[in-house]
């Protein structure tokens, strides 16, 4: 009880870097509070009343003086931005590499899912040495997944997807906590995040999935959500195929209500995708009909998790609809991290990058 | 001004009994509650801040109490602790931080020290403090009826479709006394525009006047945005019409950003004035002029302006978009640079001075001190890569209570030692006084430096249990407050037993410049008996040879 610490432990990339700023940060503001408090100190006693310091010369103000007060400041505060802006860009750009694993937040317990079929509530085990990102939504209210020990924070909002990712360096446990206040339970919606070597991962994947994958999960679901009746390939209904959509570019209609009105490319992500299935009204793509009905408020998010999990498994540069068939061989299908990873599961650590 | 009546002047002294001047005038409750006479209504703040700053205390109190342990003990469940936090912000930002010095000590003295014989408009002014009462019975009425548990920063969508506690009241009562608050600044900015003394010009004003100037105008343009968002709060909440809950159709970033469009300003709002307050203190008991008038006058409104344009940096994790997020951050960067200007003033003005530790000038040291650390440890949170890490910790908590409590609560006890004997006519227990700047100076280092530590090893705010690695610190910050909490309630003894048997303090006790020292105290009822009529700038101190030779005079008033 008596330990002291004054730095969380590093078990991320991030963490040696976020606290070498942060204890630069902290040095400018010792030196600065140090100068002030000497200065104050100092002049205090040393112009005391009575005292027989030379008072002659008092100037009321000094243009010099404050052109430095100014400049050193500003310049020194454009510095420290700089400084935090690279490490920050850092910290919201997942490497291409990433595993990726579902994380759902609700009062007042947060549930992971990995694309294997794993799931896990208040836990979440990431392999040492790759770099994780999470893709994370709240059911109802905002939420924020903190790791102290990784530097790594982000809030968790309904109706969105936010993502976070780290790279864990180290094996062990270390907390969870949920930082933004979401009501009772509040400061108990937390639990462990487990770092866990990478052979050993693989083995707990193996032992903890129940299902066949979230992507065969979501084309189940893609069925009996009837989907497929406008989507799949023999639909008499003309709507967009899904295959190779997801991570390549979309042309969608300036105004979705005007089939003329030009369109503008954008790229296919998760936001996309759940936009599309919730409010597809509003982004339509060019050529097609703004037909599809809105699913709002009938697919959990859960569910929804699974469904953007399939469409992602049949996107761009991956092969077909085979995702489900978990006997892939290295090699074989796309360079997606779920399709590798998947290959790795099964192969134990084969595809392993 | 070189006519000030010294308190060596036995004619002077007869005036200044407190049975004379505004106390003195009518003695009925009706002529408190009816009066127009900007003194007595800047009393009334006083009196009501007081209540609510106690309330908002006892409240920090029993949190303090239940973190003592990592399991929860003192409160029964886990929202009872929510409801506490939620009135303890509450009370303290709406009902004491906001209005405290423009309220209590602006009311008092911006007449005064521009020469004028009261406010613009004396009933608005009035009007204003029934309004503050009725919002804070409202507020109070939420929190007997069952309480409100969103925090004081009520986010959504938690507030408007999750919470089953009073939020409406609540909101309505802040929604109310955010009317005070415009008045109040209203009432400030036509004062200051049109009844200044003849000579009083804009670059003769005292700071603490261009301090309540700058912080009229972001009241005036800050406050109705708060009002709308609560409006937009209660109209989800009640009609479910979907603005912040995406589960209707709404943003709830949407209510973040323009929370903080009025709540960040909203910092300055509470410390602008505090300013104004140190650099009176400062120049009286440095005996000399302010270092670089122009550049404090510009660093506040400088303060005022760019106060309004970083208000997402709230927001880095908030799934805002990372350019914006690098915007606010250089923006929140260059805002230091007005505030270090100030610091770095202050300091320059006791260079060559005559500086001597009466309690006002205890508690402006220890603001200087504690607003620069809270002040640099902003650009931890400003710094978005460190700000990933300590947002929503009790990091920030220590930042922002260092910043309000080390900083306005200090600026407001010191503004208050410094014109209690303008306002009432007597001096209190100098001993008592500096024991209790001490106190308080180490209460609250104890209280609050420890919860930095806390945050960057990862605590988060508003937690009810929390892991045991974090109890050492926990319990250090307990006993801070313990100590903070003795600090406080000695002014609330001995400035009120001063006013039986505190010695007459006469008009200037200080030997201190400006005009509010140039009548009696307490003033009469229309404050100055002639016409003011300027002929220099503020803080005209004499020389330090007139000033020593002097030395035995000035401080004869002085106990």
């Amino acid at each position: 009880m008596w330990e002291f610490p004054l730095f969380p432990d590093s078990a991320s990339t991030f963490a040696p870097k976020v606290d070498a700023l942060y204890i630069g940060l902290v040095l400018i503001s010792a030196a600065f509070t140090f100068a002030f408090a000497f200065f104050v100190l100092f002049f205090a006693v040393k112009y005391r009343r009575g005292s027989n310091a030379d008072r002659s010369n008092i100037r009321d103000s000094s243009p010099l003086a404050e052109a430095i007060y100014i400049t050193v400041p500003t310049l020194m505060g454009i510095g420290l931005f700089i400084w935090g802006a690279i490490i920050y860009f850092e910290l919201i750009s997942p490497p291409a590499d990433s595993i990726e694993i579902y994380v759902t937040g609700k009062q007042w317990m947060w549930k992971a899912q990995h694309p294997e079929g794993s799931s896990e509530i208040n836990e979440l085990h990431v392999p040492a040495g790759k770099p994780v990102r999470l893709i994370m939504t709240s059911e109802d209210v905002i939420h924020s997944y903190f790791i102290p020990d990784f530097r790594a924070k982000q809030d968790v909002l309904p109706g969105r997807y936010t993502t976070m990712w780290f790279h864990p360096t180290k094996v062990g446990r270390f907390r969870l906590f949920c930082t933004e206040y979401c009501g009772t339970e509040h400061s108990r919606m937390g639990g462990w995040v487990t770092v866990m070597e990478p052979s050993a991962y693989e083995a707990w994947l193996e032992g903890s999935s129940e299902t066949n994958g979230l992507a065969a999960e979501g084309e189940a679901l893609f069925r009996q959500y009837h989907c497929s009746g406008c989507h799949g390939a023999n639909s008499t209904v003309k709507a967009p195929p899904l295959e190779g959509v997801f991570g390549g570019p979309v042309p969608l209609l300036n105004d979705p209500k005007d089939p003329q009105s030009g369109s503008k490319i954008i790229v296919a992500d998760e936001r996309y995708v759940r936009d599309s299935i919730l409010r597809p009204m509003d982004e339509v793509v060019s050529g097609y009909e703004p037909l599809m009905p809105s699913f709002a408020g009938q697919i959990p998010e859960e569910d929804l998790l699974k469904l953007v999990a399939y469409i992602k498994s049949i996107g761009r540069g991956r092969a077909g609809r085979t995702l489900s068939d978990r006997g892939m061989s290295e090699g074989e299908g796309a360079s997606s991290n779920i399709t590798d990873f998947m290959g790795g599961a099964s192969a134990n650590g084969g595809t392993d990058q | 001004m070189n006519s000030a009546p010294r308190s060596d002047d036995s004619q002077a002294i007869k005036e200044s009994d407190s049975s004379m001047g505004y106390l003195g005038a009518d003695y009925t409750i009706k002529s408190w509650l009816l009066t127009t006479d900007h003194k007595r209504i800047g009393l009334l703040y006083m009196i009501s801040i007081t209540v609510f700053f106690l309330l908002g205390g006892a409240a920090a109190s029993l949190l303090r109490l239940e973190l003592m342990t990592p399991r929860g003990d003192v409160f029964g469940s886990p929202d009872d602790y929510n409801r506490s936090f939620t009135i303890h912000g509450v009370f303290m930002v709406f009902f004491f931080l906001i209005p405290g010095v423009p309220a209590v000590l602006g009311n008092f003295l911006v007449p005064l020290m521009i020469g004028a014989r009261d406010l613009a408009f004396p009933r608005l002014n009035l009007m204003s403090w029934y309004i503050y009462m009725i919002g804070g019975l409202f507020t109070l009425y939420a929190l007997v009826a069952g309480g409100v548990d969103t925090g004081w920063t009520f986010y959504t969508p938690y507030s408007t479709m999750f919470s089953n506690t009073q939020v409406i009241a609540a909101a309505l009562g802040i929604f109310i006394v955010g009317f005070s608050s415009i008045l109040t600044a209203l009432n400030f900015i036509v004062t200051i525009h049109t009844m200044r003394a003849p000579g009083m010009t804009w670059l003769r004003l005292p700071l603490f006047i261009w301090a309540n100037y700058a912080t009229s105008l972001i009241i005036v343009l800050g406050t109705p945005v708060l009002a709308i968002t609560i409006i937009l709060v209660a109209v989800e909440r009640l009609f479910k019409v979907g603005i912040f809950d995406p589960a209707y159709g709404g943003d709830p970033l949407l209510f973040q950003h323009l929370f903080w469009f009025y709540s960040h300003p909203a910092v300055y709002i509470m410390i602008l004035p505090s300013f104004g307050v140190i650099s009176e203190i400062v120049t009286a008991f440095a005996r000399k002029k302010i270092f670089g008038y122009t550049f404090m006058a510009g660093a506040l409104l400088a303060i005022a302006v760019l106060g309004f344009l970083v208000w997402g940096h709230h927001m880095f994790v908030s799934s805002q978009s990372m350019y914006a997020g690098m915007i606010f951050s250089v923006l929140s960067f260059l805002v230091a640079v007005p505030s270090g200007i100030k610091v770095f003033n202050w300091t320059a003005t006791l260079y060559k001075g005559s500086v001597s530790f009466k309690t006002p000038m205890l508690y402006a040291l220890g603001f200087i001190g504690l607003f620069t650390i809270g002040g640099l440890t902003g650009l931890v949170l400003s710094t978005m890569a460190t700000d990933v890490h300590v947002h929503d910790t009790y990091f920030v908590v220590a930042h922002f209570h260092y910043i309000m409590v080390g900083g306005m609560v200090m600026a407001y006890l010191g503004g208050l030692h410094f014109w209690w004997p303008k306002i009432t006519g007597r001096m209190y227990s100098e001993f008592w006084g500096a024991l209790s700047a001490l106190t308080v100076f180490i209460g609250f280092n104890l209280t609050f430096f420890p919860q930095f530590l806390l945050g960057y090893i990862g605590m988060p705010r508003r937690y009810y249990e929390y892991p045991e690695e974090y109890q050492v610190l926990n319990v250090m910050s307990t006993a801070g407050a313990s100590v903070l909490a003795v600090g406080y309630m000695m002014p609330l003894l001995y400035l009120l037993i001063s006013l039986k048997v505190g010695k007459i303090a006469g008009p200037n006790p200080w030997a201190a410049s400006g005009l509010e020292w140039e009548t009696a105290s307490p003033p009469p009822t229309h404050n100055f008996l002639d016409t003011k009529i300027v002929t220099s700038g503020p803080y005209d101190y004499e020389l330090q040879e007139y000033a020593d030779s002097h030395r035995a005079v000035q401080e004869q008033g002085i106990v």
